[in-house]
Order: C-alpha cells, then structure tokens, then sequence
C-alpha cells in the first residue's frame, strides 16, 4: 500500500538522522525539567505549565520538521517525480501525517513519562490522556506545516512561518495570560485559534479526574482543524505547475 | 510481473488506434513560464522503440518539453499525448518512468532503501527493486546513502528508479551530465538495450557527441523544433558528417529566412 509505504520511507529518513531523534526526544524533557527549577516553590504553577507546554512542544516540533521536510521534497525534485508515479496526494500528505505522529506519540510518552515520574507532575485526569492531545498536537502540527510549505521557496522563509503561524496561538493559548482576562477582541482570536482549545483539553486533565466532555469537544475541535490544514494542503499539492 | 505485463497489452489496445507507432504527439504546444515564452508553438512525434534525442543549448526549453510530456508542466495551448492518452493522465502514471535532471532521490536513504520505495508506489517488491539496482550497476553501492556517494552513482540510482516496473516510456531529462565516457557508453547500450525490447525513450542532452547515439532526433532552440530527423538524414541534408556543424548551419538556416 502506497501510504503505507510513504509512511516507512519517512520513518527511514528519520532513523538515519539520528542526531534528530536524539533531539526529538531529550530536547522537550530538558525545558521541561529547566521549567520545573524556574518554578521550584511557586506551587501548583509547575503542574499548569508543564501540562501545557506537553501539548505545545509537540505541535511546535512537528510544525517545523514537516515544513522543512515538506520544502526538501519539493526543491530536490522528489515531489514532482513523486507526482509522475500512481501515488495519490493523500498518500504523501497522509504518509507524513503518519509518520510524524509516530514519532510524536514516542516523543510524548517520554516527554509524559519524565514530566510524572522524575519531575513529580501531578494531575487529576491520567497521563494516558496527556499523551493522547499531545499525538493530536502534533497531528495538528504536521498538517499546518504542510499547508505553509506550499507558500515558501526556500528554507529560510519556511522557519519565518512559525513566528507567523505558531507563536501567536502560543501567545494566545492562555498559558500567559489566562484567557477570560483577556480583551474582548483578543479573547476572540484566540477562540478561533486551534491550539487553545489543546491546551484548554489539557487543562480539563489537570482539573478532572475523568475526562470531561468539555475535553472531548476540545479534541474534536483540534482533529477537525487538522482535517481542514491537511484538506487545504491537498488543495495547494498542484501536480501541474508552471 | 504479470500485472504489469497485462497492463501493457491492455494500454496498448486502449491506447493503439489510429496512432500506432507513435509514443509521443506534441500539437502546436505553447508554454509559458513567468512572462516568458518558453515553448513556442511546438509540434513533433517521438516513434515507439526507438531510442529519440531531445537536442539544443541549454535554455532552449527541453526540460519544459519534458516536463510537458511527463504531465506538470502546466501549458498554454496545444496538447500532449502519451500512447493516445492526454499527457499526465491517471492510467500514464503507471507507464511513464521519468528521470529529473537533477538526481531526485532521498540522500538521507540508501540506494535499496530508495529504489525499493519507488517499487512499492507500483505495488512491486523487493526482486523488482534488486533488479533495476543491478540493471544500472549500483550492486555494490545499494548499502550506501545516496548522500555519500559520487555524482554519476546518484544519477544512476536517480534512473533505478525510473526503470522499475518496466516502464513503456522512459523520458530521461540530460542523464549522462558529468558521468565518466565508460559508465556514458555503458548507459547508451542499455538504453538501446530497453528500445529494442520496446520501451520508447526520449533522452534530453546539450552535447551533440551524443546525438549520434540516437535513433532519430528533434533539435529545438529558442523554444522552436528546427529538426526532426535520423542523425543520418540531417547529416546528409546538411552535407556535413559532423552533426554539432550540421545543428549550427541548420541554426543559419533559420536565423536567413
């Protein structure tokens, strides 16, 4: 099967690239532990943003590895040749999907793991859920990068596109301000903004022992705006260009 | 194996009728790219089995007449079929093998890890990748990163996996650049190899020495065809055996009238 095969191929760059993996995964564990020393004695504050950035990390990551992935297979010629064959564009932006959340979901339970078991995080919902909305993070991650990279050419303007796309919803998540002290208008943006309602499902984990439907709609929200990128990403994948 | 092989007689009754013996029909095809008119007006056949050279300077617009046959380049006017099929069309994916000028293969994989990938887009396995290794003599190579290795080894691993699945049309867009005159020879025969067992080729280059190593050739320059002939009969009409002086006076030719 076509996707499945994209999906292996991925995987296999990456297994090359070891010095990514290796990022991928000590890179989120050591913020998180740097967070937890900023944060030593100030109370319950560690639990709310570890939580969060568990769901942040993730989506950021995986935004920027599949921009650039993305950009590469386009500017090496593998797209267009890729295009020639009987593969399907919902192969390759499926394939990716895939890929990514695999290595997403390993990054998360580990990343998970140390945030309960050697920095003492604690929650009322369970750490199983945590790693579910931080795979659908990153989810959401891969195919807003696959739809930015359609509007970028070179590296360079690929990376400008997380200033663009990911730090605002970082800045208006409600992790720095919380979100109902925030201006009307603001408020309002970032109820348009996919990631809050992320790291709103996140916070339900914290607050509820069993998960609230309130959660479920968040995540619900957050696939569905991962559907929307991934569909417009097929919109932007030409076969035919000039 | 078979499916292929079934798939071929199939697109041969489909796409056979009334056009038998040609590979490739371009109609009055014009492209631009940015403002500029990249293909003016270009109207040519390449024949089925035959090995047909795709000749002229470099910017004359053969990778865009290319990229036209292999169906994304997105065209002005005009028309490109394939064995009777609208160029780019869904049935033609399976039968057009297509080499990129510059090597488009993952450097971050090996050369097996590469070539089998490209087999599983055609539903094939691992003897079928094994096999367009050996064809291009990258044996020894096929556990190495395409990232590390020489120029003409990533050009070849490039065409391995152009030539999985038997391909009916091979468009090779300039496949010898920088390759060592023994390995150019050794790809020329292998082509000749892939023609007389039916596969039509059209091989893309900018240096005459290996027009004569065509079995027919269309010469084009500034975006027009100035020749569509055997080397044999453009040589001959230019009263020249040396074809780079019989490209130029056909050049003068045009450049008079």
């Amino acid at each position: 099967m076509i996707l499945l095969a994209t999906t292996q191929r991925i995987l296999r760059q990456l297994r090359h690239d070891r010095r990514t993996v290796a990022l991928l995964i000590v890179v989120p564990v050591l913020l998180l532990a740097l967070i937890y020393f900023m944060y030593d004695g100030a109370g319950n504050t560690f639990d709310r943003i570890a939580l969060t950035m568990l769901g942040i990390f993730p989506f950021v990551i995986m935004f920027l590895v599949t921009s650039i992935a993305m950009l590469r297979e386009r500017t090496t010629g593998t797209l267009e040749r890729l295009l020639t064959t009987p593969m399907g564009k919902l192969d390759l932006l499926f394939g990716y999907g895939l890929a990514f959340s695999l290595a997403a979901a390993v990054q998360g339970v580990v990343a998970t793991g140390a945030a309960y078991w050697l920095l003492g995080l604690t929650t009322m919902g369970s750490a199983g859920l945590v790693v579910v909305v931080a795979v659908l993070n990153a989810v959401l991650g891969v195919a807003l990068g696959l739809f930015c990279s359609a509007f970028a050419r070179t590296e360079f303007q690929a990376v400008q596109f997380l200033p663009v796309v990911v730090v605002p919803q970082i800045l208006l998540c409600g992790l720095f301000v919380p979100r109902e002290q925030m201006a009307g208008w603001l408020e309002a943006i970032s109820n348009a903004l996919p990631l809050t309602y992320a790291v709103d499902a996140l916070l339900q984990v914290g607050q509820f022992a069993e998960p609230t439907s309130e959660m479920w709609w968040d995540l619900v929200i957050v696939a569905g705006a991962a559907v929307v990128a991934l569909v417009l990403a097929a919109a932007t994948l030409r076969r035919r260009t000039a | 194996m078979k499916s292929t092989e079934a798939r071929r007689a199939f697109s041969q009754i489909k796409g056979g009728g009334g056009v038998v013996g040609q590979g490739i029909e371009v109609k009055d095809l014009v492209v631009e790219r940015g403002k500029r008119e990249v293909l003016r007006g270009i109207t040519c056949t390449v024949p089925t089995g035959q090995v047909t050279g795709l000749l002229g300077p470099s910017g004359s617009g053969k990778t865009t007449l290319i990229r036209a046959i292999v169906g994304v380049q997105i065209v002005k006017s005009g028309s490109v079929t394939v064995f009777g099929e609208p160029a780019g069309s869904a049935e033609l994916r399976r039968t057009v093998g297509y080499v990129t000028q510059a090597p488009s293969v993952y450097a971050d994989l090996t050369v097996r890890e590469n070539v089998r990938y490209f087999a599983a887009l055609y539903g094939l396995g691992a003897p079928e990748a094994e096999r367009a290794i050996d064809d291009v003599g990258l044996k020894e190579a096929a556990g190495q990163l395409v990232g590390n290795l020489s120029g003409g080894q990533r050009s070849r691993a490039s065409l391995a996996c152009a030539l999985i699945g038997t391909p009916r049309l091979l468009v090779l867009d300039e496949p010898t650049v920088g390759l060592d005159p023994l390995l150019r020879a050794d790809l020329w025969a292998k082509f000749h190899a892939l023609a007389k067992a039916g596969t039509t080729l059209l091989v893309s280059s900018h240096v005459m020495d290996e027009a004569g190593r065509c079995d027919r050739l269309l010469l084009i320059r500034e975006g027009r065809l100035i020749g569509d002939d055997t080397p044999a009969a453009i040589r001959e009409r230019a009263g020249t055996d040396d074809l780079e002086e019989a490209f130029l006076r056909r050049i003068r030719e045009q450049v008079t009238a």
